[in-house]
Parts: C-alpha cells; structure tokens; sequence
C-alpha cells in the first residue's frame, strides 16, 4: 500500500493518515522480499527483530499519535515514510531492548522498498554549551508524551537499495533541548538521497556557536556547493549583493536542491532551470542501467511526471504562506520568498486566490 | 662503469682507500644517488663518516619538515648539490585557522641563503609556508635553471607573484598552486608564459578564482608537448574543455572546469568522443557544478582512471554508482557526502580494488542538519574494499561496532582519520564513548601510522592507543580525554610517535611533563585550548634546551595560561623571527 503524501502545513488529515502509515509500516516489514539482513553484532535470531522491532514501532506510534498529523512525508511509491518518535524514552525503552538491526543490505534488483532508517544527530551546539552537561546518558525524563518533542531525526532513505534500521536513536544533547525545541510544524527536509526531520529549533542558530577550526575542513572547501562559478560576491573587486540560495523540494523527490536566485532575472529561467533540474527523476532515471542506486518508480507515476503539467511551481513567502510562483513581480518575489517546492497541480488548489489576495493587499 | 671497475681494483691496492670502509667514494656516491628516500639516506649517514660524506655529496634532494627545525646555513653546509627542496612551515592545524597571520615560516630567508649556494637549484615544493610575491620575484631572478614551483596551502602571495614565475622561468616545467591563501588579482598572470616555453609539464591552478585568457591557454598547451598534468580552473568551461582535450590527448591527470553548460553549444556526444580519445587518464578532478546529463561523459575515459577526486562536485547516490560502474581500476577515490550511504554502497559494490577513500562535508559549517554519510556507508564500503588502507571520513554519527566492522573487514589501514562533526558525540546506538571504535582500530590495525580521532572519548582511548599503536606516526586529537592520564598514555607508548597536535582537551602541565624524553624524537607537539601554563611550559624549555617551546598568547586567555603551544626539535636555537605574540621560553 502507498503511504499518501502528507503535506506539513495541511494538517488535517490527523489520525487517519496515522493509522494508515502505521499499518503500512508493518506490511512493508512482512512484504519486503528483496531485502537481505546482515546482521553486524552477530545477533542470531534475525526473523524475530523484525516483528518486535515492528511492534516497538508501533507501541511508540500509539503514544504519539498527535503528532503524526503534522508530518511530511515523502517517498516513492511503494517506499515508507519517516517515522519521528517524539518520546524519546519511550522510544528507547521500547526498543533498546529489541536487538538492533545493522544496516539491512538492499535488496539488488531495485525494489524500492523502504525502511525507515532513524538516526539521532546531534546538535551543532558548540563544545562549551555541552561540557556543562556531564549526564551523556538517557537520564532525562522531562519529556512529556503530549506536546514537547525530543530532537529525533528520522531519516529516510528512498532510493531502491536501502538501509534501514529499526532502532531510533537520540542524542543525548538533543534530550537536553527538548523542552524548549519543537513546534507542530515540522517540515521533512530531504537532501541527498536521504531525508532528515529537523525540528524548527527555538534556539536561533546563533546559540549554536561554531568552534574554530571545527569541524577541520579548509576554507576552499566551504564554497564548493555554490552553483553559480561566476557568481561571486566581488565582480571586478567590488562587493555585489550576496547570493541568495533558497531550497527547492520537489513531491516525491527524496533530496532538495538549492538554486541560488540572484542568478536569475525572470520566472522563466527559474523555472528552464528548475525544469532541468528536477528532470533528472523522471526521464534520468528511466534510462538507468545497472542495479545498484537505481530508484524505479511506477507507471502510473511516471506518466504523471512526464504529463508535466501535473506540476506546479510554489513558494512559501516571509510570512509563511505558501504561494504560486509568478503572480508578483519578479523583484517583489526575491524580496520575500524563502523557499520553493514543486508541487503536485492537485495539492496547490486553494492557493491561488490567497496569493491573489495577498498581492492586493500588499498594493 | 668500466673505469670505475677499473679504479676499484687499482683503489683496493692502493694506500687511500680506507681498510673499514672498502667502497671508494666513487663507487658509493652512485650507489648512493640511487637512494631516494630521505629517512633511508637518514639511515646512510649514521654508518660512518665515510658514507656521511659519501651520502651528503649525492644528495639532490633535501625534505626540510619543519623550517624552524634546521637553519639554512646548516643545510647548505652540509649538502653542497642540492636540485631540489621541499620545505614545511607552519603547524597542521594552520589550515583551520587556529595559527595566527604572521606567525612565521617565511621562505624568503631560505631562499636568500639558497641563491648563493645553490644557484642551480629545480625544484621548489613549499607546504604552509609564508611566500610573499617579493620571495616569487626573487625566485624567478635568481635561479636560471628553475624548473618546478609547487605551492601547497602557502599564503602570503599574490597573481603577481606568478606573473613573475611564468615570465621569467624559462625552463618551466611544474607549476602547482594548491589550495592557498593568495591574493587573486587576475587571470593574466598566464599570459605572461611567453611563447618560447614549450617544456611545461604540470600547470594546476584549479584554485584560483580569476579567469585567464583562454587563447593564451590554449595555445600554451598546444605547444607544450610533454604537458602531462593540467587542472584548470572552475571558469574554463566545457566548450574550452573539449578544445584543450583535442590539444593535450596524452594527459595523465585532468582536472575539469565548470562541467556543465546552460546553454547547450556543443553535443554531450562530441564531448563525450573527446574523454574518449584521452587515453592515459589516471587522475581526473574538478568536476564543478555536473549532474546527471554530463557526468555521463566520462565514462569513455574512465576505465584506466586510478585516482577520481569528485570533492568539488555534489553527486548524489545513484549519479555516483553510474559513474563507478565504469571505474573498474579505481584505487582512489574522494566525494562529497552528498552522495549518502547510497553511494557508498555503490562504491563497496564497483570499486573491489580501492585503496583510498575521503568523504567530504558538503556543507561543513550549515547550522541545520543534512543527512550526509553514516556509519552504514562506512561499513558497507568496508565490505566491498579490503584493499581499503586509507580513509578520511565526515560524519555525523558513527558508532563503535561499525568501526569494529570496519576494521576488520579491512585490517591494512594505514590512514584513519575519522572525523564525527558533532563535538563528542558518543556512539548514537549506545550512548557509549567512542573508545572501543578506536580501541578496535588500533588493535585490528598493525600497520597503522596516521590517527585521528573524534566524538566522545575518554582515556581510555588513549589507553588503547598507547598501548597498541606501535606504529603510529601521526595523532590528531580535539575535545577528547577526561584527565591527564590520557596524554600520558600517548606519551608513554606509541614508539614512532612524530607528529602530536591536540586541541582543546584536558590535558595539563604532568602530562605535558610526562613526555619530557619523548619529544626529542618527534618533529613536534602541538596544544591548544588544553589546561597548559605558562610555567609548566618553561620547566620543559628549561630541561629540554633542544627544543623550541614556542607558547602563542591570546588577548582573551588569562595570562598565566598556555593558550597556544607549539613545541618542536631544533638545531637551530631559538627562531629570530618570532613575532610579539610567540613567546619562545
């Protein structure tokens, strides 16, 4: 069964989304052929960490059911979404005793079957915030179950090999924060052939203060990620206006771009480039030879991608209102859009008239 | 050879030769001037005087470490016909801006002393050295015979200092600008190459910014013949590309431009036919900016390709694995973590003969966490590389079976530089410190020379490495240890130990102490952000006359502390260039 697409912001559809994504999971547990266990700690009963491991899940997912509500998933068909545990303890006590499955080897014929990989990553917190801290163990137990969310990152990996672990893990550093960290609004960020639940933190980043010469990378390396070579900040030594890199999702893409949109100065090339970017999932992947790192998709998904017009182009603003792409002027656009997001036609009914409105407002 | 068979029998009955020593000087220098690795002509000279001498006058090439460590006056002295120096500066850590600016490692007063003695000199190869333009001018004046410049993470210089080189060095055949901190003031120092110079071999200026005329470099590379390494910068585009492709087939080492276009100008099949004609690739690099549609390429010249540094270009999973089914002869191998576990997969599945592998952070320094490579992706190209010897892997997360895993699966590492970005973290599976990954390492890993650890850590990782690493050669440590014991551990073991360089960790004035012997036999130590003061470090100078104790203040340190320390063996005394904020005691 395919896991519908939950948009973040919608909200609405609550518990039933729950219940599907929860039994979803475990039918992706029991209907996983292709998928071999290698079993790293030399743990000798495999068959049986599945289904445990599988009810922990779900014994987790019942004591957070509000909070599935506001997760965005994302996948290809026939591939699972994130599962955030938002408690912490419960989470671990459930499943620490579950024998952890190492990295299940994926299956090579480009089943795209997925399990959920989680992972805990830490803070970005500079060293001094976190020597203070000497309790590095899963001692904290102010975490309610109702509201507050732990910094868990579920990670997900929707290419057709997978790795999945079972197991959901924290950082200690992140139990410290969770008081203070999350909000309803949690958006799936996807960037590179994974996906990573952030949890908007109440810190500003400038609490999270960068140690010198950490982590030790050379300068050079900083920049490489720009997109545009020419695009540096001096042009003939003077000092231009900075780049402007907004991220870019795409539905059903499992990683962001970034473009940077300075270096465009109208709507079409935006989107001649966000067209050439993105087209990679469609038409690039169908022509892929070899097993390994291949993501299939279904027919009936790929004729919605190649319809094209499936899509369109949306863009949340400052305000953080979500908005179709091209109703400003171009300049006006810049000014205020945070990030873009390519979305199924469907899915940007209902915003139209709102960024019409907002237009009207604003002159 | 038959007149030295001669003179040998005639010198065998003659009184000159020596009766301990029965190779004649003019047997041995040949023999010796075979010998090119500087620790064994290190080995040679401490046999006896006559092969001390015999080794100091076939010596061409000098390795100079450390600057400080030795004056020029005292090389000079002892090598008479040197062709080739190669000379380090300043600490490691420079590279991450933890050695303040002017700190030191200026080259001009060794290339002052060098012009005199030896006015033939080829070869200059500088590592963080301080290299003004003035010095490059004075380089270029001074030696007619000057063949190679490499300059790897120097700073100080400017294009103009280039415009310099390329003018006047009429016998040019390397020039290798990596990764500096150099003032770009334009592209136009490469046209200064006047028409003459046809000898060029080597030109990387991959990292410099500024855009050069392309009609001067083309036509520099059409008339250099035996050019073998080019590595352009990110301005030369795909077009320019194909064009210095048709001119230089025979390259062995490539690094691309910008590798995409934004308006199509020439078919990917024309560019595809040009990587196809080279036929001698072994490096290739650069890559800037390609994706699906160009990355393709390659693929015609990638099978005799050994070393692929894809660092400059943010691959995802599935671009990688395509790219690498096509690699079959690959021994090294860098990325971005952009390509995820994914891709590391890929990389254990096509890549059985791998030797070396470096997984870069794309986006080191980005306040929200991105996904990046785990200790899956380690352990999976554990399982498909055995020949895996060594590694420099980023990464978030990682815990202590994985590197178990890892370890055993390929026991030959040489190389383990593992670096978990997020200051110490434990193992996120078990919460535990990270000892036992690097226990594991140390234990499984015999031939083991360079270290470098990360997240949490306790002694007894030190433990660990004092006790297993034999071998051991070079150590980074951050943020790690809870006492003094962990640096004594170090200091007590590892027997090869050359090169320490710790920053913030708990170790104070008895552990610094307890390595008193040790650090003569070593190139150097360096502290900072540790519990060291500024009277622990004056008892070490005071009992260790041998060594610089060099200790760095800081305006925000209190003044008692040793906020920066840098110790290091010397025959040359105390440095007379010590700027105000080095405090030699």
């Amino acid at each position: 069964m395919t896991p519908p697409l939950l948009d973040g912001e919608g909200g609405g559809t609550g518990n039933a989304s729950l219940m599907t994504s929860a039994s979803t999971m475990e039918s992706v547990f029991q209907q996983s052929p292709g998928l071999t266990e290698r079993n790293y700690l030399g743990l000798s009963d495999c068959s049986s960490v599945d289904s445990s491991a599988v009810s922990g899940m779900s014994a987790v997912k019942r004591n957070n059911l509000n909070l599935k509500a506001t997760e965005l998933r994302l996948g290809l068909p026939g591939s699972q979404s994130p599962v955030r545990d938002s408690d912490v303890d419960l989470g671990n006590s459930a499943c620490l005793d579950e024998k952890p499955l190492f990295p299940l080897v994926p299956s090579k014929d480009g089943i795209c079957s997925g399990t959920q990989k989680i992972v805990g990553s830490g803070n970005k917190r500079g060293f001094s915030d976190t020597i203070g801290e000497g309790n590095w163990m899963f001692g904290s137990s102010g975490i309610d179950s109702d509201g507050s969310k732990s910094l868990v990152q579920g990670k997900f990996v929707s290419n057709a090999s997978v790795s999945g672990k079972i197991l959901p893990g924290t950082q200690p550093a992140m139990i410290n924060d969770a008081a203070s960290k999350v909000s309803p609004q949690e958006q799936t960020h996807v960037t590179y052939g994974a996906s990573v639940n952030k949890a908007s933190a109440s810190n500003p980043p400038a609490a999270k203060a960068q140690v010198v010469g950490w982590p030790p990378v050379r300068s050079f390396r900083k920049n490489i990620l720009a997109t545009n070579a020419k695009n540096n900040d001096e042009v003939d030594g003077k000092p231009g206006p900075a780049a402007l890199f907004v991220k870019v999702s795409m539905d059903g893409a499992p990683y962001l771009r970034k473009v940077d949109l300075r270096s465009y100065t109208a709507y079409q090339q935006l989107s001649s480039a966000l067209e050439k970017m993105f087209s990679c999932f469609t038409i690039g992947q169908c022509g892929s030879q070899g097993a390994s790192g291949r993501e299939s998709l279904s027919e009936s998904k790929l004729r919605d991608l190649l319809h094209g017009s499936e899509y369109v182009l949306t863009y949340e603003d400052k305000d953080g209102d979500w908005m179709l792409v091209g109703d400003v002027p171009w300049d006006m656009f810049i000014g205020s859009c945070k990030r873009l997001k390519i979305m199924k036609g469907s899915d940007a009914i209902g915003l139209a008239p709102r960024a019409m409105e907002k237009s009207k407002n604003r002159n | 050879m038959v007149d030295l068979v001669e003179s040998v029998d005639s010198d065998l009955v003659s009184p000159e030769s020596n009766p301990t020593c029965p190779f004649p000087d003019e047997v041995l220098e040949p023999v010796l001037s075979l010998i090119n690795s500087h620790k064994d002509r290190s080995s040679v000279s401490l046999v006896c005087k006559d092969w001390y001498n015999a080794e100091r006058w076939s010596r061409r090439h000098v390795f100079i470490g450390n600057c400080y460590s030795v004056s020029p006056e005292i090389v000079v002295g002892r090598f008479p016909k040197i062709k080739s120096v190669t000379l380090k500066g300043k600490p490691r850590f420079s590279d991450f801006n933890l050695v303040p600016e002017d700190w030191g490692a200026d080259v001009y007063p060794w290339l002052s002393v060098l012009a005199k003695a030896y006015p033939f000199l080829e070869e200059l190869r500088l590592k963080r050295m301080a290299v003004s333009d003035e010095s490059l001018e004075f380089l270029a004046m001074n030696f007619p015979e000057f063949r190679a410049l490499s300059l790897l993470s120097c700073d100080g210089f400017s294009t103009n200092g280039l415009k310099a080189i390329a003018t006047h060095c009429r016998n040019l055949t390397e020039l290798d600008i990596q990764e500096n901190g150099i003032d770009d003031l334009g592209g136009d120092w490469l046209s200064c190459f006047p028409e003459s110079l046809t000898s060029l071999q080597v030109l990387n200026f991959a990292s410099l910014n500024s855009e050069v005329n392309f009609n001067d470099l083309e036509k520099l590379v059409t008339r250099c013949k035996s050019l073998r390494v080019l590595k352009v910068n990110r301005n030369i585009n795909l077009d320019q590309l194909q064009k210095l492709l048709l001119r230089a087939p025979q390259l062995t080492e490539l690094g691309t431009g910008t590798f995409t276009q934004d308006l199509v100008t020439r078919p990917v099949a024309d560019l595809e036919a040009s990587f196809g004609n080279c036929k001698n690739l072994l490096t290739l690099s650069g890559l800037w900016d390609t994706n699906s549609l160009y990355l393709p390429v390659i693929y015609p010249a990638c099978a005799s390709i050994t070393f692929l540094n894809l660092s400059c270009a943010a691959l995802r999973s599935f671009e990688l694995a395509m790219l690498l089914m096509h690699c079959k002869s690959l021994r090294r191998l860098w990325v971005l973590d952009t390509v995820g576990d994914m891709g590391l997969e890929a990389v254990g599945s096509w890549c059985p003969l791998l030797e070396e592998l470096r997984v870069f952070p794309a986006d080191p320094f980005e306040q929200e966490e991105v996904a990046g490579v785990t200790e899956s992706g380690f352990v999976a190209v554990s399982r498909g590389c055995p020949k895996l010897h060594y590694v420099l892997y980023f990464c978030h997360q990682m815990t202590n079976a994985a590197v178990a895993t890892v370890v055993q699966n390929c026991p030959d590492f040489t190389h383990f530089r593992l670096c978990i970005m997020n200051l110490g973290q434990p193992d996120y599976l078990t919460n535990e410190p990270m000892d036992e990954a690097f226990g594991a390492v140390v234990r499984t890993c015999p031939k083991l020379q360079r270290l470098a650890v990360s997240g949490l850590l306790t002694d007894l990782t030190f433990e660990y490495i004092g006790k297993y690493a034999k071998n051991l050669e070079i150590l980074s440590v951050a943020f790690a240890g809870s006492s003094d014991l962990g640096l004594k551990y170090v200091l007590g073991g590892c027997p090869r130990l050359r090169k320490l360089e710790i920053r913030d960790c708990p170790f104070g004035n008895a552990a610094l102490l307890s390595g008193l012997t040790k650090y003569e036999s070593m190139r150097s130590l360096w502290m900072s952000a540790c519990n060291l003061t500024l009277n622990g470090c004056r008892v070490l100078a005071k009992e260790m006359p041998r060594l610089n104790v060099e200790v760095m203040k800081d305006e925000d340190s209190e003044d008692s502390q040793a906020h920066k320390v840098y110790i290091y063996r010397t025959v040359a005394g105390p440095r007379r260039d010590a700027p105000p904020f080095v405090l030699t005691l």
